[in-house]
């Protein structure tokens, strides 16, 4: 059924953090462990599907010129929604992610989404897309948290894993950035230039 | 206003507080335009002039109109829209009064309303209750910092070009690795201001 294939392009095909690179702010960012990095997915995963679904249901009376401001401020209106949920019910995660919730509203991904699949697509299939490239960038953030907090903090989702001195700097910023050059090659080796 | 506290401001925006290298706002720009040191230089730039004027605006709005009407809620949308609007605006008050400054810095400035960077500051700006004379000092050396990063990227970037790189991590990964790097020393200057 195209609904799940949509879904599963999503995860794979089109991962947003590996193979477009794109999002990588907040990706850097909250993966210093995986209970930030869950919470980040999960907030950009419903801010996608809302944003995808209304620009979606409005996409034949947006005018052209004018569309890239509309789609921001649908993105900002779910962003703030959010953001004030998370702000009500998770107060400690929500002072954690800090200014990377607001900031949300100008991850690339979500308004690349808009522009390059809800806007051409009906409102069904563009919720499977907000669903797929959510989980997608949500692994992609995991991935790279798995990595930074075991190897850092020695720890996984907070629990201790036994390692006698975990080397700090992985959680530090510099940490982010070598984590992320690596995967990258990583992923290049396995891809394979054929 | 001691004069010492606003330059402790300045050298921690600029250093330990780095806003690429330690906060990771602006990467995008930061490794898309950093492949040559003369687009890096205009982009620095283009950063700096739109910055502390997206900071200025959004903080009379913030003080002015958001909190005195209890619409604090409104943040996020007013500050984007207010940042994309003043791009497009600069954009074409450039093009028509300084074309100079257009062609150098033209270019780059589409992709500024999309730098996290910008908003991020205008966030930071009300996040840590700066008075109008610590903002601005605050914004001028966040946006040093974010030319000194770029600068530096940049210049480091033209000499790997000549340097033999395994396949897999020519391109995107080297440049995050020399990041990396570059973000290990900035880490240096934590506890100095």
């Amino acid at each position: 059924m195209r609904f799940f294939r949509i879904i599963w392009d999503g995860i794979t095909k089109e991962n947003q953090v590996f193979k477009a690179a794109l999002g990588l702010c907040p990706t850097l960012a909250v993966s210093t462990s995986v209970e930030n990095a869950i919470g980040m997915g999960v907030a950009a995963t419903l801010v996608l599907i809302g944003s995808n679904f209304v620009v979606s249901l409005i996409r034949n009376w947006v005018p052209k010129q004018v569309r890239i401001p509309i789609f921001i401020v649908v993105i900002a209106t779910f962003v703030t929604a959010v953001d004030l949920t998370m702000h009500a019910y998770f107060p400690a995660l929500h002072e954690k992610l800090g200014i990377f919730v607001p900031l949300i509203v100008v991850n690339c991904i979500i308004l690349g989404r808009a522009e390059a699949f809800a806007s051409k697509n009906n409102p069904f299939y563009s919720i499977a897309d907000g669903i797929g490239i959510g989980i997608g960038f949500m692994l992609g953030l995991m991935l790279l948290a798995t990595f930074r907090e075991v190897l850092g903090a020695g720890t996984f989702l907070g629990k201790s894993l036994g390692i006698k001195e975990p080397a700090l700097i992985m959680i530090l910023p510099p940490g982010a950035f070598l984590t992320i050059g690596f995967l990258m090659a990583f992923f290049n080796w396995a891809g394979g230039d054929k | 206003m001691e004069l010492k506290e606003l330059f402790a401001i300045f050298m921690a925006s600029v250093f330990s507080q780095n806003i690429v290298l330690t906060q990771f706002l602006g990467i995008c720009p930061f490794m898309g335009v950093s492949k040559k040191l003369e687009t890096a230089v205009g982009m620095s730039g283009a950063v700096l002039f739109v910055m502390l004027l997206a900071s200025i605006v959004t903080y009379f709005l913030q003080y002015y109109v958001l909190v005195p009407y209890g619409i604090g809620y409104l943040q996020t949308v007013t500050f984007i829209l207010v940042i994309a609007s003043l791009v497009q605006f600069v954009e074409m008050v450039m093009q028509k009064f300084f074309p100079a400054l257009y062609a150098a810095l033209g270019i780059f400035l589409p992709l500024i309303t999309t730098n996290c960077a910008v908003l991020g500051v205008a966030l930071l700006n009300i996040k840590k209750h700066y008075n109008f004379v610590e903002m601005i000092v605050h914004t001028v050396g966040i946006a040093t910092g974010f030319a000194l990063a770029l600068v530096l990227l940049a210049t480091l970037r033209e000499r790997l070009e000549f340097a033999k790189i395994p396949k897999p991590f020519q391109g995107l990964p080297i440049a995050f690795i020399t990041a990396g790097l570059l973000a290990v020393a900035f880490m240096g200057f934590i506890g100095l201001f």
